[in-house]
């Protein structure tokens, strides 16, 4: 079933509570999909790049050099973050298989992820300016409190709450999805896509990678695809109608825009909220109440629309 | 606001949702009147509220404030009363009621009185998808837009939607009417076998063996008699459809069986 949501403030660079908004929104859809919780949260843009990082899943057997072997593939990535010429400024370690680092670097972030992914275990969640991605198992509360997210200020964000269908409960099998080689590019999706395969190949053979095994990554492997071609975001949903087929709703978000998708068959709950200082979306209505509480104007958008909106 | 955290739903070892749930009883009560404020309540305590009220209580006029688009409210109610609920409702409000005039001042979600067998529902604003899902009878009326799919499996009834709708309404429609003002998506009355659909804005494509059909008088006579019952104004101009009949094949045989007859 799975249930999406995003929140965008209209007020420029301003900062909001989004990692609160974004909990209450999913914990409010816990009954949608209670295996895994996810977070794309726009902080405020830099000049450093932010890298979100995983190098085991929560669910990983603890063997006895667990924590000694974790800690030799963090520091191999910091070793080779340093020989491409990042300058690192700030490691924190979240939970003992997750890191969020901070790096001062200006070259090609495609060669940088593949530099990282390759050692052993590690996976980018997320690369970019203000993008980042928080995914793991369980519900929103579980998460937030986890990954220390009720501070969090910014100025977007979206969110996923999974309920698995198509692959595994793990951290790769989570929403969102990072844009890979893109910074700041992040997608999450309610539905399946029926033509995953073909699109799969298509991607790879243009030399894109691939985390999971998961339909829903080629969205945003797809988006990346045509931005990098030149096409706005809008366009490139625009076209994501026609190329990608199955049910989906699906909600991207770049820097400084969120937009949504629905497919032809409408198939796919959205509810929209346009208020005057916010836009908020969610598959139900119930999730934009949690935080705009009073009564609201909403509305479904129809089948084959593409809405974005700039912050 | 609530807090994160602050109401937890309980399941039991069924996967039962507020197992224990007891009747609020948090009514103001004034004769055969009642209100309540539901805003502190489970999804299951407001609808044992409203089961308590009308069903033990005598009342038959209840006003639920602070619904707050929560799921499932206001469902199976089988008696005649008015029951207005001051704000939105989530999915599968009103469904499986047979008897109860509902005003609704906001907004309801998908599958809004789905299977209603009888009595009125006034949305103030607009409707999600599935909305009148395999309606059998009764009035309901939606003052807003709705989504895809509206009157799917429709058995009977009226649906009047002073927006637009989304595509496949109609779809496998066999009995009942709706008039639609605003403008209808694709697929309208896809493989419907009967009733009556009228359309004021424009519709983006008719679905399979869905036909413009003959206006008459006793048309002009329904729709006007539904608007000046619900004081809806004017109607529009409207387009007639109905069932081409042309995939009434129950008869025909299967391509086999006819090569063993020839």
């Amino acid at each position: 079933m799975c249930g999406i949501a995003g929140i965008i403030y209209r007020n420029g660079d301003e900062p909001h509570p989004i990692g609160r908004d974004m909990t209450l929104m999913l914990q409010s859809m816990k009954h949608r999909g209670p295996d895994s919780t996810g977070y794309a949260l726009y902080g405020p843009p830099g000049d450093s790049v932010i890298m979100r990082c995983t190098f085991a899943d929560a669910n990983d057997p603890r063997d006895f050099d667990f924590h000694d072997r974790l800690g030799r593939h963090q520091r191999e990535v910091q070793s080779r973050l340093r020989a491409l010429g990042a300058t690192i400024s700030n490691v924190e370690e979240e939970t003992d298989y997750a890191c969020r680092i901070t790096l001062e670097y200006d070259g090609d972030l495609k060669d940088l992820t593949d530099r990282v992914e390759d050692v052993a275990g590690c996976e980018v969640l997320s690369l970019g300016h203000s993008l980042e991605i928080i995914k793991d198992l369980g519900d929103a509360e579980e998460v937030s409190a986890q990954y220390d997210l009720g501070g969090f200020t910014g100025t977007h964000a979206i969110g996923h709450v999974r309920m698995a269908t198509e692959s595994d409960v793990d951290i790769s099998g989570a929403h969102p999805y990072w844009a890979y080689p893109f910074a700041d590019v992040a997608v999450v999706h309610n539905g399946q896509l029926t033509n995953y395969f073909q699109w799969k190949r298509r991607l790879e053979r243009s030399v894109h990678r691939f985390q999971s095994e998961c339909d829903s990554e080629i969205i945003a492997v797809y988006l990346a695809e045509k931005m990098s071609e030149g096409a706005s975001l809008e366009d490139s949903m625009r076209a994501s109608l026609e190329e990608l087929d199955g049910v989906f709703t699906y909600i991207a978000v770049t820097g400084d825009a969120l937009g949504v998708a629905k497919d032809e068959m409408a198939a796919k709950p959205l509810v929209l909220y346009e208020g005057e200082d916010l836009v908020a979306l969610a598959s139900e209505e119930i999730a934009i109440r949690a935080v705009v509480d009073r009564e609201i104007e909403t509305w479904d958008p129809y089948e084959g629309q593409v809405l974005v909106w700039q912050r | 606001m609530a807090a994160v955290g602050e109401s937890r739903i309980t399941y039991d070892a069924r996967g039962l949702a507020e197992p224990d749930e007891v009747v609020p009883g948090i009514s103001e009560i004034d004769g055969e009147r009642a209100v309540f404020d539901a805003a502190d309540l489970t999804t299951r305590g407001i609808n044992l509220e409203l089961r308590s009220l009308l069903y033990e209580q005598g009342v038959t006029d209840v006003t639920v404030r602070n619904p707050k688009a929560r799921h499932s409210l206001g469902v199976g109610i089988l008696t005649r009363c008015r029951i207005t609920f001051e704000g939105s409702l989530g999915y599968f409000g009103c469904g499986l009621i047979d008897g109860p005039e509902i005003h609704i001042k906001g907004r309801v979600g998908w599958s809004a009185c789905e299977n209603m067998m009888s009595g009125v529902v006034v949305i103030e604003s607009n409707a999600g998808s599935l909305t009148g899902a395999a309606l059998r009878g009764g009035d309901l009326v939606v003052k807003g837009q709705v989504g895809a799919r509206s009157g799917i499996d429709q058995k009977g009834g009226t649906i009047i939607v002073l927006g637009s709708a989304g595509s496949m309404t109609g779809f496998m429609m066999q009995r009942g009417r709706q008039i639609l003002c605003g403008d209808v998506g694709h697929g309208l009355g896809d493989s419907m076998y009967d009733g009556t659909i009228y359309v004021g804005g424009k519709v983006r494509s008719l679905g399979i063996d869905c036909v413009p059909g003959e206006w008459t008088e006793a048309d002009t006579e329904f729709v006007e008699r539904k608007f000046r019952i619900y004081g809806l104004g004017d109607p529009p101009e409207l387009q007639k459809f109905v069932c081409g009949k042309k995939l009434y094949n129950y008869d025909k045989l299967e391509p086999a069986e006819r090569k063993l007859v020839l």
